[in-house]
């Protein structure tokens, strides 16, 4: 044990750079770790463990259990035969790195043949120099997403690219009982070493470091937190604490604790304040405009759930003044961001210059939507044209999801006005919501508002889906104007490419369809509305539409954990009713999870393959005839018969009731004499007629199963 | 009231006390750190970086080093002077360093100090910014410099400027001057600023000198702007920058005689489409295409200068 310990040695490698962006930190960090161990391995040096950490101004790797040599490696390399040719020894020398044939032994072969044999012994390279090797070529390429040049060396055609400009670099190697070495490059006119920097402005002196235990030590004294994630739960800690004290409550927001802790190096949080008179402003626009801007987090009232003039700023030093003058400060550009809003806000609910002729304020920023005829598409026109679409294709929705259709019409009519209202201009994301805000602001029906802000549900896996009828209706019209538009342009989702955000949009619509139970006849409506796009051959996109939901579905059904592969079961039978795809599904998923289940399934199978192999004798389709009651002579063959009539009707009964459950249960009587018909009777009977009527036995057991799903897409079992 | 000369006024100087005394005091730091020190350029223009003392020396592999006010024209941002914010019309600070040195940082930090930001009191930052002018085509990366949560400067390794790469690079400091003078004299209005520094009846604030014309710039910018002259002039400006560059043009195809006049054109159609852009007249798709002319100027002017001793050829 001894012996291992003092060979391994560990790495400790930083790159200390400008302020590296927050967004691209947690990728970079993973990038290093996994470059320099996989070239590591490469090598032949496996190591016990590694992590990477990343600050906005360093990025480092921390590998520990390292071998302090390659291992040694020996090849053969099998040469010509002795007295070959000139030309092929030398060929032979030269590959083998040999000077002279003297240097290579002569084997004799198993047919008694003599020929060259170059043994080539590599004794394994110290890890130290391997390190030297392979470090600048990973620092030289990288992948950031965007790298850049800088200073005078940015003048020459191969200069160092790095995301802003790198200034120092650690790289040491060593055991842990003695002084590491320094990992002999340099790149860019940096040469690796043993020295960084403490915290930009409370702790900037140079630092000597020999290994990671004293330089994470040294950091932490010198105000830097290595570990991003330490950072964020200082930050979370440090922010629930001091919203506790006041009696409030923190709005968590994952995405800006990630984003803020890739913008410091030692957070410290403090609380500022805006004006009260602002909470006028709708919450998720002051929210908005503080964290877009200021990267700050808000404060609720646990009580009321609204907002409160507080807000949280994460600062990157201990000031002097205890945070005084930053919190002021930070405080001061809030108010002037919220004013900015405050100013959008008035300005959205009153008249618009050259449109205030057009009705009310969001009427007018329609007119405005229209009069600038905005592209949605090159090929699909206008955002004009597109709310035209959606108007009408709402109206035509409404009834079948139990709405209004007057007022599915007025929400899609206003739903994408606020596109030119000044607050989304600022804010993009609150698109939606401020046409709701404003919507009931001029007094527009409340389920009209409410379809507009919900239209655009669901954006992600835990978004909320439209329930209210309106909703349903203008949601599904904006989704499948999209689907279909794009489908019928044919710019469909190619691989991880879905710029239009269609696999999104399909999902919507499928969630929203299940969620309520809507039952609608997807194929008919995409052909439908795919003439209104001029498509010629509508059947067949909404063909290769509805097979795109399928898939969208079975992802769906994966990550709600039901049975996925069950979808091809039942899709195969034409089906294009969402509700009666998914029930059927459920209850195929139950049925095979019975023994009864499990079994018929392994009938089926074998009937099925029993049928495939005599169909390729006698073509396909050869025994679907319904069998012939005389030409049964085994008792098991009459009882399957009389079974597989009963399950047949009681199963087509169930059916039409839309009783899945009761066609499975149907079925599931056709298990024993499906079982006792394999055992006792010979399909391939030696008279060709006796053989034809039991396979349409089968061929006929396999139809009344295609009643229900068609089982032989159904995986396992 | 007349100060006597045995006490000078310092707050007429002071960079905390008056909007005049931090532009001075910039001014100092950066002739001291070996800039030379130009005035704004006699133009219209959208930001300093238009400033042919950057775009075009930002060029080639001579080495420069200079600092200057640049008013700023941004007709979309008028606001009639109701908002304590935003200008149509205001002043930036630019410094543009060739090659940029290791410590730019550090400069720029220094700088700040000597503003009266004491690092030590307040939370600067360096937060991402990638810096992109499509009419000049040009990019760079850097960050927005915040100043206890407000963005007072622009920091950016030029990595491309009319279209031509930057070799070596270039770094550029731009500080908003107004933003800045509101933030180290505690003013939360912009024409609240204390201009002149001094007191009483002598003060001159940023409203005095600056308010009016908000409120007519605003008027002209969104209501009064003869579009039809601003499209004639958007034409002429483009068609002559065009002519004055072949005008220039050399036989031999390696010098070029007439860039910095062409130029002057390039940066007049700019304007003439801020304007239009400002009045509301160019819809989404034009806007690419008016994007992509002026864009075609700044290149042709870029590549003319690449042929010429400004650029070290």
């Amino acid at each position: 044990m001894n012996f291992r310990k003092s060979t391994m040695s560990d790495l400790l490698l930083e790159l200390f750079s400008e302020e590296i962006p927050a967004r691209m930190q947690a990728q970079a960090a993973a990038d290093l770790k996994k470059l320099v161990t996989d070239a590591l391995v490469e090598r032949g040096l496996t190591y016990e463990a590694a992590e990477s950490f990343v600050t906005p101004r360093r990025l480092t790797l921390h590998i520990v259990g390292l071998p302090v040599r390659q291992p040694d490696q020996r090849e053969e390399k099998k040469g010509p035969r002795v007295g070959a040719p000139e030309a092929a020894v030398q060929g032979f020398l030269k590959s083998a790195g040999l000077a002279s044939l003297d240097q290579a032994r002569i084997e004799t072969d198993k047919k008694g043949g003599q020929f060259y044999l170059a043994v080539i012994e590599r004794p394994g390279a110290a890890t130290l120099d391997v390190l030297a090797e392979i470090l600048p070529a990973i620092i030289r390429n990288f992948p950031w997403p965007k790298a850049m040049r800088w200073g005078a060396h940015s003048a020459e055609p191969n200069c160092l690219r790095w995301v802003r400009p790198l200034h120092a670099i650690v790289a040491t190697f060593g055991p842990e009982t003695e002084e590491p070495e320094i990992v002999p490059f340099e790149i860019g006119g940096i040469k690796a070493g043993n020295t960084t920097y403490g915290h930009r402005f409370m702790a900037p002196q140079a630092i000597k470091v020999r290994r990671f235990d004293d330089y994470l030590t040294a950091l932490g004294a010198a105000k830097v937190v290595l570990d991003p994630a330490r950072r964020r739960d200082i930050i979370l800690h440090d922010c629930k604490d001091l919203a506790f004290a006041q009696g409030l409550e923190l709005v968590e927001d994952e995405g800006l604790l990630h984003e803020v802790a890739g913008l410091v190096e030692w957070p410290v949080v403090l609380m500022g304040e805006f004006d009260a008179s602002f909470l006028d402003i709708p919450g998720e626009v002051i929210r908005a405009t503080i964290r877009a801007n200021q990267k700050c987090f808000v404060l609720r009232d646990p009580e009321t759930g609204k907002l409160a003039n507080k807000f949280l700023l994460v600062s990157n030093v201990i000031a002097s003044d205890g945070g005084k003058a930053i919190a002021a400060g930070n405080g001061r550009v809030v108010r002037a961001r919220l004013s900015d809003a405050l100013y959008f806000w008035k300005t959205d609910q009153g008249p618009l210059p050259d449109y205030a002729h057009l009705g009310k304020p969001l009427d007018q920023r329609l007119a405005k939507l229209r009069a600038l005829n905005i592209v949605f598409h090159q090929k699909l026109g206008t955002q004009g044209a597109r709310v035209d679409r959606i108007m009408a294709l709402a109206r035509e929705l409404a009834p079948l999801v139990g709405a209004d259709a007057e007022k599915a019409a007025r929400a899609a009519e206003l739903a994408k006005a606020d596109l030119v209202t000044e607050v989304v201009g600022e804010f993009p994301e609150v698109q939606g919501l401020m046409g709701r805000t404003y919507a009931e602001l001029q007094a527009e029906d409340g389920e009209v508002a409410a379809a507009i802000e919900d239209h655009y549900k669901p954006q992600g896996p835990n978004d909320l889906i439209p329930s209210a009828p309106v909703s349903i209706a203008v949601a599904l019209a904006d989704k499948l104007d999209t689907l279909v538009g794009f489908w019928a342009i044919d710019e469909k989702p190619t691989g991880s490419k879905d710029p239009f955000a269609l696999r999104r949009a399909a999902l919507g619509v499928i969630r929203i369809i299940l969620e309520n139970g809507l039952r609608l006849r997807l194929a008919s409506l995409f052909a439908e509305i795919a003439r209104t796009f001029g498509v010629r051959d509508a059947a067949e996109l909404a063909k290769s539409l509805l097979a795109f939901f399928a898939d969208r579905l079975k992802v769906d059904l994966r990550d709600r954990g039901a049975r996925h592969d069950l979808l091809d079961a039942v899709f195969a039978l034409g089906e294009d009713d969402l509700v009666l795809i998914v029930s059927r599904i459920n209850a195929l998923d139950s049925f095979l999870k019975t023994e009864d289940g499990a079994s018929l399934l392994a009938g089926y199978k074998r009937a099925g393959n029993i049928l495939k192999a005599e169909e390729k004798k006698d073509g396909a389709g050869a025994f679907e005839k319904h069998p012939e009651a005389n030409l049964r002579i085994e008792h098991e063959e009459h009882v399957l018969a009389a079974a597989l009539d009963r399950a047949e009707r009681e199963a087509g009964e169930a059916l039409k009731a839309e009783d899945f459950e009761g066609a499975m249960h149907a079925l599931t009587k056709l298990r024993a004499p499906v079982d006792a018909f394999f055992d006792k009777v010979t399909v391939n009977s030696e008279n060709p007629d006796l053989r034809r009527n039991r396979l349409q036995l089968l061929a006929q057991l396999r139809r009344a199963i295609h009643l229900v799903a068609d089982f032989s897409k159904i995986g396992g079992a | 009231m007349i100060q006597s000369d045995a006490t000078p006024n310092s707050s007429a100087l002071d960079p905390k006390k008056s909007f005049q005394g931090l532009i001075l005091t910039l001014q100092n730091f950066w002739a001291q750190k070996g800039a030379v020190i130009l005035q704004p350029y006699d133009m219209e223009v959208g930001a300093g970086t238009f400033h042919p003392a950057t775009t075009l020396r930002s060029l080639g592999k001579k080495p420069w080093k200079a600092a200057y006010v640049q008013p700023s024209r941004r007709p979309k941002d008028g606001r009639y002077g109701e908002n304590p914010n935003r200008l149509q019309h205001y002043y930036q600070y630019q410094v543009i360093l060739k090659p940029s040195p290791d410590n730019l940082q550090e400069l720029y930090l220094q700088s700040l100090a000597a503003i009266g930001v004491d690092a030590a009191l307040h939370d600067i930052r360096f937060v991402e910014d990638d810096w992109e002018s499509p009419t000049l085509g040009a990019w760079g990366l850097g960050w927005e410099c915040w100043c206890d949560g407000m963005e007072v400067s622009q920091f950016t390794y030029f990595q491309q400027v009319a279209g031509v790469e930057c070799a070596p690079v270039s770094g550029e400091l731009t500080y908003g001057l107004e933003r800045l003078a509101m933030y180290v004299q505690g003013v939360e209005n912009v024409y609240d600023l204390n201009f002149n520094g001094l007191d009483g009846d002598a003060r001159i604030t940023y409203g005095d000198v600056f308010l009016q014309a908000e409120q007519e710039y605003s008027r002209h910018n969104f209501e009064a702007a003869n579009v039809e002259k601003l499209f004639g002039d958007f034409s002429r400006a483009e068609a002559e920058c065009k002519a004055l560059l072949a005008f220039g043009e050399q036989v031999d195809d390696k010098h070029h005689k007439m860039v910095l006049p062409a130029y002057d054109q390039c940066i007049k159609a700019s304007h003439a489409f801020n304007l239009l852009d400002a009045r509301g007249v160019i819809s989404v798709t034009e806007r690419q295409s008016y994007i992509l002319r002026v864009r075609e100027l700044a290149k042709a002017c870029g590549a003319a200068w690449m042929k010429t001793e400004g650029a070290g050829r």
